[in-house]
This record gives C-alpha cells, sequence and structure tokens, in this order.
C-alpha cells in the first residue's frame, strides 16, 4: 500500500500536501499527530471514503497491490479495504446477520456457507465464544468493546487485505481497548493494518511502523516523519515529532 | 509550555542526581586522604556513609520510576530517565569504591604506609575531576565534552600501571610488604574503576544526548 505526492483538496482548501508513503504489508502502521492534520483524510483515501464528501479533489497516487485505487470499481476497493470506526456501528440487525451482510453483498448465497464464513470471522475476531450461543440477538444488544469486534469481524467477513482502523478503540473502556490492541497484534499476520489514534500510547503499543502527520503554515497536512514505532517513540529524527510526542506541543 | 508537572519532575530527580554526585565525589576525596593521615575515625565515616548514598541512589530509581509510570516518556525524555537509572547506578559503584578504599585503610590500621603516596592521590584528582565534569556535561547536556572527559581515563590507566609496578618492586625488595602492597594495589584498582565507570557515565552523556550507544571504554 502506497502513496506518492499524494494531495487532497476539499474545494478549494488543500487539506494533504504531496503525501509519499511505502506502507508495509502485514503489518501495523500507526498515523499520528494533531487534531486536523489530516490523518482520517489520509486514511479514508486507502478506500475512497472521501469520495463521498462532495467537492473533494486529489492529485497524486494512492496505490494499493501496485494498483491506482482511483482505476478500481469502488465497491471491489471496499472489499478489499475494510474500516473500522471510531464508534461502533453495527447494523440494526443479529449479530449472524452483521457478519454475513458483505459476503452476501458479494454473492455467497448459501446458508451454510455464511455460516462457515461467519464463525471464522468471529473468531478471528475473538468474539466468537461470547456470542456463539445465541447469534440471533442484535448486535446492538453487545456491549461497546464486543460491538466493535463484531465491527472488525464485518470488515474481515469479506476477506479484505486491508483494515484501515480509525481511532477503534476511543470509545472503550481500557479492558475493551486492550482487547482490541490485542486482536489488531493477531490479525496483522493476514492483514495489512492501518490505524489512526490520538492515543500515542496506543501508537507506540500496537504499531510496527508510526508515521507522524503536521499541518504547515498553509493549514495543509504534511508527513513530518515515518519510521519504524522503536525509532519514532525513542529517537525520532524531525524536532516536530520530537516536541509532539513528548508533549511540548499539540 | 504544556508540562509543567512533567519538567518539575524532571529537574527534581537531575537535582538528586547532581547531589548525589556530589556526596560520592566527597567521600572519594576523603577516602584517600584519610589515608594518607591514617585517619581511622575518617575512614569509619567514610564506610558508614555509603549507606546514606545508597538510600539516595533508590530515591533517584524510585522517583524514575514513578516518572515512567505516570508520565509515560518517550524519546529525549525517555532517553534521559533510562540514563539517569543507568548513571545513579554507575555513582553509587563509585561510592562503594570510596568506601571499599576507606575498609582497605582500616585493615591497614595503625601501620606505617611502606612508601609516601604520590600517584595514589594523583588517581584519585584525575577521577574524581572526571566525574564532577562528567556530571556537569550531563546537566549541560554536552555530548562533545563528555567524548573529550572519557579520553581522560587512559591517563588513569597509564598511572594505575605504574603504581602496580612500583608497588611489585617493594615486594621483591621485601617480602614483608606483600600485604600492605596488596592493599596499596587494591586501592589504586579501586581508582582506575573509578575512570572506567565515569568512561560508561560518558556514553549514556552521549545517549541522551544524541541517542548513539557508543563505546568508549
Amino acid at each position: 500500500m502506497s502513496t506518492r505526492n499524494y494531495s487532497l483538496f476539499y474545494g478549494g482548501f488543500k487539506a494533504l500536501n504531496r503525501i509519499s508513503i511505502q506502507i508495509p504489508s502485514n503489518r501495523i502502521t500507526a498515523f499520528i499527530g494533531p487534531s486536523g492534520c489530516g490523518k482520517s483524510s489520509f486514511l479514508r483515501s486507502f478506500n475512497r471514503m472521501n469520495d463521498l464528501i462532495p467537492g473533494v479533489t486529489t492529485e497524486g497516487e494512492v496505490c494499493i497491490d501496485g494498483r491506482n485505487v482511483a482505476d478500481e470499481d469502488v465497491v471491489q476497493l471496499r472489499k478489499k479495504v475494510g474500516m473500522v470506526f471510531q464508534r461502533p456501528n453495527p447494523f440494526p440487525k443479529s449479530v449472524f446477520e452483521n457478519v454475513a451482510y458483505g459476503p452476501k453483498l458479494h454473492g455467497v448465497k448459501n446458508r451454510s456457507d455464511l455460516a462457515v464464513v461467519v464463525e471464522k470471522s468471529l473468531k478471528r475476531a475473538a468474539l466468537w465464544d461470547e456470542v456463539k450461543d445465541d447469534l440471533h440477538k442484535s448486535g446492538m444488544s453487545l456491549s461497546g468493546g464486543q460491538q466493535q469486534r463484531l465491527c472488525i469481524a464485518r470488515a474481515i467477513a469479506v476477506e479484505p487485505e486491508v483494515i484501515l482502523m480509525d481511532e477503534p478503540a476511543s470509545a472503550l473502556d481500557p479492558v475493551a481497548t486492550l482487547k482490541i490492541e490485542e486482536l489488531m497484534n493477531e490479525l496483522k499476520a493476514n492483514y495489512t493494518i492501518a490505524i489512526v489514534t490520538h492515543n500515542m500510547q496506543q501508537a507506540a503499543r500496537v504499531s510496527d511502523y508510526t508515521a507522524f502527520m503536521l499541518t504547515d503554515e498553509n493549514r495543509a497536512g504534511n508527513l513530518i516523519e515515518f519510521g519504524t514505532t522503536k525509532q519514532i517513540f525513542t529517537t525520532p529524527s524531525d524536532t516536530r515529532t520530537e516536541d509532539y510526542i513528548t508533549g511540548r506541543f499539540g | 509550555m504544556t508540562r509543567e508537572i512533567f519538567n518539575k519532575e524532571l529537574r527534581e530527580v537531575k537535582d538528586k542526581l547532581f547531589q548525589v554526585t556530589g556526596d560520592v565525589r566527597r567521600n572519594l576525596k576523603l577516602s584517600v586522604r584519610y589515608l594518607e593521615k591514617r585517619d581511622m575515625t575518617g575512614a569509619k565515616m567514610i564506610v558508614e556513609s555509603d549507606e546514606i548514598i545508597n538510600l539516595k541512589v533508590l530515591e533517584i530509581e524510585d522517583l524514575c520510576l514513578s516518572i515512567i509510570a505516570t508520565q509515560q516518556p518517550v524519546a529525549s525524555d525517555l532517553r534521559l530517565l533510562f540514563s539517569i537509572l543507568q548513571i545513579s547506578t554507575e555513582i553509587e559503584r563509585i561510592g562503594d569504591y570510596a568506601k571499599g578504599i576507606a575498609r582497605i585503610s582500616l585493615k591497614i590500621g595503625s601501620e606505617s604506609l611502606i612508601k609516601p603516596l604520590i600517584d595514589i592521590p594523583g588517581m584519585e584528582q584525575l577521577a574524581g575531576q572526571m566525574l564532577s565534569d562528567a556530571i556537569t556535561a550531563f546537566i549541560e547536556d554536552n555530548a562533545v565534552a563528555a567524548e573529550s572527559i572519557s579520553r581522560r581515563d587512559a591517563r588513569i590507566d597509564a598511572m594505575y600501571n605504574q603504581v602496580h609496578r612500583e608497588l611489585l618492586t617493594f615486594v621483591m625488595e621485601k617480602r614483608s610488604n606483600i600485604n600492605q602492597t596488596i592493599m596499596l594495589d587494591w586501592i589504586a584498582h579501586n581508582l582506575e574503576r573509578v575512570g572506567d565507570r565515569v568512561t560508561n557515565i560518558c556514553e549514556r552523556i552521549i545517549f541522551t544526548v544524541t541517542g548513539n550507544s557508543v563505546d568508549l571504554n
């Protein structure tokens, strides 16, 4: 997954400025930076979620598997690139239907095939043991942490290559947060994960690589530094990264 | 500034490190002076005061752990605290060398020394100055000074070799000198180790400032 000289505009306002990055496969990459630096906009560029916003235009390239996402069919792209949001957003349907929704959309009709996918996805999302006795209860009736894992199960049910996570644990308590973080660590064997987080300690705990973003004098988001998480959190090479992660500003 | 409490805590822990280094520096100087003067009361005082130094070092460790737990430091802050923990251990060991010298002094007891001490006080002065300068470089984040201070260790090593050779001639001269010769050699060796410990401190200073781990020994 990569971008090259990627810029994004909301109408006449440049929100992202010529970002080039190579995100390693099967690793967790965290995007950190102060509010408004464009982290979420950048994350949403990988599955073209920004297309939904009127007036958005882009320059440069966003590529997955070497192919520009702009040239892909958006339904197929979002099958390849799953997303988990800040607040868990299960459909007002049963646990089973929540997970089966994506595979059904992509043509899996047979009930027993769907059952296999649902079980596999819930197991991968570390939720199976907690819901297996009643897959037909509403997804909305689960706890916040369980709902978020349900959303992760829903995302991985369509066998994506990439999972984008936008503040996936910010609405969860510390125990539920820890479960999500452990889950991410297990998922990276099969998926490339990119996460936006305001919680720097979370970035340090869960990610293999960290990208620091910051706005310039025109309020456009720039990629300031990208490196292994160990390097960023022990010996950042840019003083702006150092100042931000040590709390000297932001 | 958005981190007043954190900065205050960092200042406090640095101050404590600076103070305990002063205590150790004084003990080192006095341990050799009491040896020269054959002052048993003074030597006993050095041995006893080492306990206070150890407690002060434990206090620094405790403060560092508390800062790490509550402030979750990263980058240069993390390197600084990690270095303070390591430097405080080096300081504590240097304190042990001063105590060791005082203990040997007590063992020699009322015997008069087989020779007037020249190089041993010289070694103490060099090593003690290295220690004071190193801790100043640490407080001032001066990696260049740290590198330069560490180079003085070669002079201490050379002096130790000289003392060692000289003491051997005393043994050859008179077998009854053996006991005190071994003890004086032990003292010189303690001072030689102080130079090594200060060199380790210099390595930590360079790490704190630049993030690079270097081997100066």
